[in-house]
């Protein structure tokens, strides 16, 4: 009897599960709509600011951001650029995995997250720096209140990088989906912060 | 041969030890479980508590307001119990009844045994409920929105934080499941009504609830610090408002389309002649959300100039009109489809229609709330939409737990009581809402018990009292024939267990 008579049809394709990839792009929604809405909140408050003088009286400006609050821009530029670095790290994790080059994969997740701490590092510098209470002014409570958020949001982010990275150590090579998963979110807290970056400490 | 010889007495130790271990475990069971049955059970349980305190809140309301002499309440607690009225309604009650039905239901439907990150769907169910204790416990402490205990109104913020932390958890497990676990070759476009129902509202409290929760901190901030930049106890309502009235409430509605979309479904044999013509319509309600991120209120003005008049409109008309055409294409495909197949109206419908219909009153409400030369807000109008769409949902809901209910623990509901139930449900809600509608035309205040109520505001204010009584009877009715169909009911036949993923 021919086997291939009496064999079944092969069944239906199995559906792809991508459970980590489509839960990190709802968080990076959620993570945008978030600061989106801060972000609309403070620039409401900014251009509702009353009118004044410049030093120099060559221009009027809107009062909002207090005289004497310097923004110290080396270390908030250099935050925008470590993100961008991270950026990258997490892409090579995303190359790495797909060659189930697991030594690579940690190895990228591991700069990642020094990064993601020089991060925060450089946040806590800005604060130190700037030496502002959150009751001074409208401007300062409204400040903690959005940068503290992004922190918040790379805190998370740290926190997946670290659950990818010991997942990566533990020789799960099949976690490809995870580490694109981290990547996606990455690439959105990229694009958000970005946007808070020029806001709140290019524009001010 | 081996002989083991077991002591009677040690027999009887046991057993009673594994009675209470068996009681224990089995608690144990439930508040640690990943069946997604389990966890939409339990948060639609909790949230039927909520839905049963909510109303007996609107109840002591409508009599306080009966006669403006009364004292049944104090005058200074009044606008806390308006406002846990309106917060217990719209987080306690309709978003987690909303989102726990569709936490057991579209697992099954989708044709997956679990819900996609079920750990995370249960501590997202714990993290809402503890919320709702915090904001309860802070109303108790004169907290809420323009409370006068200064912690008690920070404990509140920090509650509706936590309370939108699980929701959103909640949200994402859902949309996750229905996105990620269908059955192989079953695609988003075919999978069954409710599915897609439950995805577009699960994906828009994603995009909306964050902003709230963005404005929120801000509040929180300045509230604990500077009390001064976002109003201090006062702002909070100013500045979280939007997210406790229209549009933003129609969010927690579209799932009530699904429920009746898939029950008209299951009695017409999955026959509906313009199935994209659904998806479309549960889809246009989702404008919605557009209107609520942007944290404000659309209104029109027709006694304006005609460039004012025609600037607003068009924003009035698309955030305020479009979801209520969403409602009718799915009410007209529905009847559309029941007459095609001479479909007899089940149980379930009974409720699920009505449940839409209020809804679609609600929204019709709020077309007129947004037409400022009416001057309807800021009356009891206001609150007459909440209470429109809110029991219109609760309705829903109900009438989803008949029709899903014996799938998830096969037995059967009783017929003529679960409509004759669903009946009197309606007329609690229409002697609830309508008189306010009335009573808002006349000017009577919203969220005010004492002074001048307007013309006639005791009929009004007495008629909707009773309505709120007659929605509190037949919700504790409702739910004790619930139980006791799901502990002794008929068994329910093959058939139904088949019809749970029915198409539409």
């Amino acid at each position: 009897m021919s086997t291939s008579a009496t064999a079944l049809n092969s069944g239906p394709k199995i559906a792809m599960r991508r459970q980590a990839l489509v839960l990190s792009g709802l968080l990076s929604a959620a993570s945008a709509m978030l600061i989106g809405s801060m972000l609309a909140i403070w620039l409401q408050f900014r251009a509702n600011a009353p009118l004044r003088e410049s030093s120099d009286g060559s221009k009027m400006l809107r009062d909002w951001l207090p005289e004497n609050i310097k923004i110290p821009e080396v270390a908030t530029n250099t935050m925008m650029l470590t993100i961008v670095i991270t950026c990258i790290m997490v892409q090579w994790a995303v190359y790495a995995s797909r060659r189930a080059d697991s030594k690579h994969t940690t190895l990228a997740l591991g700069v990642a997250l020094l990064t993601q701490i020089a991060m925060i590092n450089a946040q806590i510098a800005v604060y130190l720096q700037m030496d502002i209470g959150v009751r001074d002014s409208s401007y300062t409570t409204m400040f903690y209140a959005i940068t503290a958020t992004m922190t918040l949001l790379i805190v998370i982010g740290l926190g997946f990088t670290l659950v990818a990275m010991f997942r990566s150590i533990a020789g799960r090579l099949s976690d490809h989906d995870l580490i694109v998963a981290h990547a996606v979110y990455w690439y959105s807290l990229t694009v958000i912060f970005a946007a808070m970056w020029f806001v709140v400490y290019v524009q001010k | 041969m081996t002989a083991i010889e077991t002591n009677s007495t040690m027999i009887a130790s046991t057993s009673s030890n594994d009675s209470g271990l068996s009681i224990f475990s089995a608690i144990s069971e439930w508040l640690t479980t990943t069946s997604h049955q389990r966890i939409g059970r339990l948060m639609v349980s909790i949230s039927l508590l909520w839905t049963l305190a909510v109303v007996a809140v609107g109840l002591l309301l409508g009599v306080e307001r009966i006669s403006s002499s009364s004292d049944l309440i104090d005058a200074t607690s009044a606008p806390q119990l308006f406002s846990i009225f309106r917060v217990g309604l719209i987080f306690g009650s309709m978003a987690p009844m909303a989102l726990g039905i569709s936490m057991a239901i579209v697992p099954m439907q989708v044709g997956s045994q679990v819900i996609a990150f079920a750990r995370g769907a249960l501590f997202g169910t714990y993290l809402w409920c503890f919320g709702m204790i915090i904001v309860a416990v802070s109303y108790i402490g004169n907290g809420g929105p323009g409370g006068g205990d200064r912690q008690m109104v920070d404990l509140f913020l920090i509650g509706m934080g936590v309370v939108i932390a699980g929701l959103l958890i909640v949200s994402a497990s859902i949309a996750t499941t229905a996105l990620t676990s269908r059955r192989a070759g079953l695609t988003l476009v075919d999978a069954p009504i409710y599915v897609w129902s439950s995805l577009v509202t699960s994906v828009s409290l994603i995009l909306t609830l964050p902003v709230m929760a963005g404005a929120l901190i801000y509040v929180a901030v300045d509230h604990t610090y500077e009390r001064a930049t976002f109003g201090a106890t006062d702002g909070v309502n100013a500045w979280i408002g939007w997210a406790l009235t229209s549009p933003q409430i129609f969010l927690f509605s579209i799932p009530t389309l699904g429920v009746l979309a898939q029950i008209v479904a299951t009695m017409t044999r999955g026959k509906q002649p313009l199935r994209g013509g659904l998806l479309i319509g549960v889809g246009l309600t989702s404008t919605a959300l557009i209107g609520a991120v942007t944290q404000s209120f659309y209104s029109v003005q027709f006694d304006s100039q005609f460039a004012d008049f025609a600037k607003s409109l068009l924003p009035f008309l698309m955030f305020n009109a479009l979801p209520i055409l969403g409602v009718l294409i799915v009410i007209a495909l529905c009847l559309l489809a029941m007459k095609n197949e001479k479909a007899k109206p089940s149980a379930p419908f009974v409720l699920a229609f009505f449940g839409v219909g209020m809804v679609l009153t609600g929204m019709i409400g709020n077309v007129l709330l947004r037409i400022t030369d009416l001057k309807l807000s800021n009356t009891v109008f206001d609150e007459a939409v909440l209470v429109y769409v809110g029991y219109g949902i609760v309705l829903s809901s109900l009438g989803a737990i008949a029709h899903f209910g014996p799938r998830i623990w096969g037995r059967k509901m009783p017929t003529m009581p679960v409509i004759g139930l669903g009946l009197i449900g309606v007329l609690g809600v229409v002697l609830a809402a309508l008189p306010y509608y009335i009573a808002g035309f006349t000017d009577q205040p919203a969220a005010r018990i004492t002074g001048e109520l307007g013309n006639n505001s005791q009929i009004w204010n007495s008629i909707a009292a009773i309505g709120q009584a007659i929605f509190l009877v037949f919700l504790v009715a409702f739910i004790g024939l619930v139980f006791k169909s799901a502990r002794s009911g008929e068994i329910a036949d093959e058939e139904i267990f088949e019809t749970v993923s029915a198409n539409s």
